[in-house]
């Protein structure tokens, strides 16, 4: 039986890449892309140097700490689709309070700033919170609805408030003026001056790391987090049991919250170095997929974010390559392949598929190879 | 018609056995129904009633043996072949869809049925059901087997026992000619459990019956013959009448049982709780109770009687600080209850045990050993400087599961994955272990054996003599007439009259759960 269930789950992975690969293959065909070739920049390149790795991890710290977030409040009985919307109101405020430090010891601004990104965030995860537990709003509703707001008030605010003086009136796309430079998030490199000089992530993934650990020591051997996760799992036994459940779960999506607007910040502070457009870069959404990969635990998250991190490198890296396939394919083909991958997981889960494959093995295979013996 | 219409003369089975990895669930069992017979499959759980009961189904295959249909081998592959071969299950937990009519639930059983009898006939039209037919097959149904039903009811508005009815309906429009009722009474009333089985011996005129329980009288007043089975082996088979009750309690559990624990209280202080007019509104915006009042001495065991529904959920709710309460008063040891949250009522040394334990009493998926301290994880024994021990969580997880007879393979197993009783079990050590001054238990044994449903009581009985005030919520008279030293019957939100223990008996509680005030006149 233990056997069975190792090959099992060995097999439906194998099985669902194997029809990710062939759906894609058909897809690339069509759109007369050379299929070998494309597979080879999307799952190889990105390991084929260390500048290529330095990006996927570059990719890999937003969608780490996106991905942490989403797991306190999924754990905590609330799902948290804003994350999109905190990491913007996380970034906006991270940015007023950055753009305004003056002068400040780096060891004091820098802290300062990544606190008030998880500050804009949390507040902004505590509202659908809030309408849940009074009002009985949906958070799937409110969390949707709030990403549009906040993304259309970053997007006043880069225009108006915060525009750089320098590109008011031209026709360039709005953007703050450069960070002081004391506020960027060191590379690694300049970290530890021993590494390679490409390995140029920032130390944005200490943060994703340190935060991954706290959050499971948070979850797993606190009280609070105790009663976080029993709201979770069963809000009838956790009332029960003297929990105030509602109190609960809007603690649980503001620090999912503030987990998503420090995503934001440390984006800011370790890449662009100034606020612009798209900076969220769809990281609050693909960080849903990337807790449930990670089987919504934090030390999970973080291997899961590398392995979505190396396919969205690998998708962006087609056009350098020479692979002449159209933009928006690349978001086809990632899209593909989440599906597959969250689809085996479903069935790699699911304990009576498991049960009737086995039994359909023993009838059918097992027997045959018994008769041949 | 071919051969699945044929009637069912006899239904055997052969030195049955089937293997799960580590036990062997089933162990060369063989039993044969013959035509019209109803016979009781008895056994504590885990005995393997289900496991033989799923290979009749077909949703398991045995590893050894053979099932015989009118003196024919038969192997079933799933509940569809055993169903076209007439042999049809209604389960403990009913299959109906609240917001569909009876109608509509019996034709969305049918659709496979009709299409084995009419697909080739007529080019069945698969994107629509043949309404007329079904009402028509239930009528026909309802009035060959005396089944009342209103086809055009709402499931969600009518009784546990008229879903069951329904259930039955159901399983008959689908063509079984032969029955296997699994536990068909544990949700009834006693009043419904008397018309089921009423209604099963008009039935067995006509069809074989399995009919399995845990509930000796009913097996008594019902069957003819039995089986009895005990860890997977064949203890018993023959004639109900040869044995009593308490011999058939012994060969299930293997040891003797104390059908009566009956003790007076020794120790019997001054009132615990007392509450006074108590207004509690339910679900749906109705008073569920009404100007209640009630008062529960220290080491006294007072049985709450009454039909489910009458108010008793909303009493343990508004007890316990789960659900607000419109006006009067509460109060524990002194202590006033009103307006104070489920986590002060807590510590207030209230302890209880919820009707529906597995979703309420535990977290399903948090291990036994979370379950265990799930009310005083934020207290200091627990937790210090905002981190769990846990070694001391490790500890008292090991030492209640030991006190308590807890059966598990480790105390990190998911409490939500263990038995009904040793989810009682580890439900009743938590509140235990908290000393509490005063306990509520809302049907403290449903559902469960002989062997664990004795050790509640045992242990109910044992907190009762420390010195602890016990409110027993139940509707199994037995239960209440055994264990409680006075008993209290609710009616729509009211308590109708305090019995003493020496002046209750079965009638006299029936008439009163039935409402009727003055039961001398009514007798």
């Amino acid at each position: 039986m233990k056997r069975f269930k190792l090959w099992y789950r060995c097999g439906v992975v194998l099985l669902s890449v194997l029809v990710a690969l062939a759906i894609a293959a058909v897809i690339l065909t069509v759109l007369g892309a050379n299929v070998l070739d494309t597979f080879r920049v999307i799952f190889v390149y990105p390991f084929s140097s260390i500048k290529n790795i330095s990006g996927v991890i570059n990719i890999m710290i937003p969608l780490s700490l996106v991905g942490i977030g989403i797991c306190i409040a999924y754990r905590s009985g609330i799902v948290n689709i804003g994350g999109e919307g905190q990491m913007i109101m996380g970034l906006t405020l991270a940015l007023v309070v950055a753009l305004n430090v003056g002068e400040m010891p780096r060891a004091l601004a820098i802290p300062l700033v990544l606190l008030s990104g998880m500050i804009g965030g949390g507040v902004w995860g505590a509202i659908p919170g809030i309408l849940k537990t009074r009002f009985q709003v949906s958070e799937l509703l409110s969390t949707v609805m709030l990403n549009y707001i906040a993304s259309q008030f970053y997007s006043y605010c880069l225009r108006v408030p915060m525009l750089d003086p320098s590109v008011a009136g031209g026709s360039g796309d709005p953007q703050t003026v450069r960070l002081s430079e004391s506020l960027w998030l060191s590379r690694m490199n300049q970290l530890f001056p021993s590494l390679d000089k490409n390995m140029r992530f920032h130390s944005g993934i200490l943060i994703a790391i340190v935060l991954a650990l706290i959050v499971f020591l948070f979850m797993w051997k606190t009280p609070a987090g105790f009663k976080m996760r029993a709201a979770g799992a069963s809000e009838r036994a956790a009332r029960y049991g003297g929990i105030n459940v509602k109190n609960y779960v809007v603690l649980a999506i503001l620090l999912s919250g503030a987990c998503c607007g420090l995503a934001g910040t440390v984006e800011v502070l370790g890449v662009h170095h100034r606020g612009l457009g798209n900076v969220s870069g769809g990281y609050g959404f693909s960080g849903i997929v990337v807790a449930l990969f990670g089987g919504l635990h934090p030390l999970g998250v973080l291997p899961a974010a590398f392995f979505f991190a190396v396919i969205s490198y690998g998708c962006n890296s087609l056009q350098i390559n020479k692979i002449p396939l159209p933009g928006n394919t690349i978001d086809v083909l990632m899209g593909l392949v989440i599906l597959v991958i969250v689809s085996a997981q479903m069935i790699i889960s699911n304990k009576y598929i498991m049960y009737r494959a086995e039994r359909w093995v023993r009838a059918h295979l097992l027997r045959a190879g018994k008769e041949r013996a | 018609m071919t051969a699945h219409a044929e009637t069912i003369r006899s239904l055997r089975v052969e030195h049955i056995t089937k293997r799960f990895p580590g036990v062997i669930a089933c162990s060369d069992i063989s039993l044969s129904v013959g035509q019209g017979e109803i016979l009781a499959l008895v056994g504590e759980n885990g005995a393997g009633k289900t496991t033989l009961m799923n290979i009749l189904m077909g949703l398991y295959t045995p590893d050894e043996g053979k099932i015989y249909l009118n003196d024919e081998p038969v192997s079933f592959r799933s509940p569809a072949d055993a169903l076209a071969c007439g042999i049809g299950m209604v389960h403990q937990q009913y299959m109906l869809v609240p917001d569909l009519t009876v109608l509509e639930n019996v034709a969305l059983g049918m659709q496979n049925a009709l299409s084995m009898e009419e697909g080739k006939g007529r080019g069945r039209n698969r994107m629509k059901t043949d309404v007329r037919a079904v009402r028509t097959k239930i009528e026909e149904i309802s009035s060959l087997y005396g089944l009342k039903v209103d086809p055009d009811a709402y499931i969600w508005q009518i009784s546990v026992g008229e879903q069951q009815r329904v259930e039955l309906i159901k399983t008959l429009c689908m063509g079984a000619r032969f029955l296997i009722l699994d536990e068909p009474t544990s949700a009834l009333t006693p009043q419904e459990t008397d018309d089921l089985i009423q209604l099963l011996r008009r039935m067995s005129s006509k069809l074989s019956i399995i009919f399995i329980s845990h509930k000796l009288s009913e097996v008594k007043a019902l069957c003819d013959t039995m089986v009895i089975l005990r860890g997977g082996q064949l203890v018993y088979s023959g004639k109900t009448a040869d044995h009593s009750a308490a011999d058939i309690a012994e060969l299930m559990t293997g040891h003797t049982v104390n059908l009566s624990m009956n003790r007076p209280a020794l120790n019997v202080g001054q009132d615990m709780l007392v509450v006074k007019d108590l207004c509690v509104r339910g679900d749906r915006g109705h008073l569920a109770l009404d100007h209640l009042n009630l008062s529960i001495r220290a080491g006294e065991i007072v049985g709450l009687a009454g039909v489910s529904g009458n108010g008793q959920r909303e009493l343990a709710e508004a007890l316990t600080g789960l659900r607000g309460i419109v006006s009067g008063s509460m109060v524990l040891d002194g202590q006033e209850l009103q307006g104070k949250s489920p986590l002060d009522i807590i510590s207030c040394g209230m302890g209880y045990i919820p009707e529906e334990r597995n979703i309420e009493g535990i977290v399903p998926s948090m291990s036994i050993r979370e379950n265990l301290v799930l009310k005083d994880i934020g207290t200091p024994a627990f937790s210090r400087r905002g981190l769990l021990k846990n070694k001391t969580i490790d500890h008292n997880a090991k030492s209640l599961c030991e006190t308590f007879d807890v059966r598990c393979p480790g105390t990190e197993t998911a409490a939500g994955s263990l038995s009904g009783g040793n989810i009682q079990k580890v439900i009743l050590a938590r509140e235990i272990a908290r000393s509490p001054k005063f306990l509520i238990a809302v049907y403290p044994i449903r559902g469960l054996d002989m062997g664990a449903a004795e050790f509640i009581h045992r242990q109910l009985l044992d907190l009762r003599d420390s010195g602890v005030g016990i409110l027993l919520i139940s509707e199994e008279m037995e239960e209440v007439m055994d264990l409680s030293d006075r008993i209290a019957v609710i009616f729509k939100g009211k308590i109708q009259k305090v019995l003493e223990k020496s002046e209750a008996n079965q009638r006299k509680l029936g008439i009163l759960m039935a409402g009727v005030e003055e039961f001398d006149e009514a007798v």
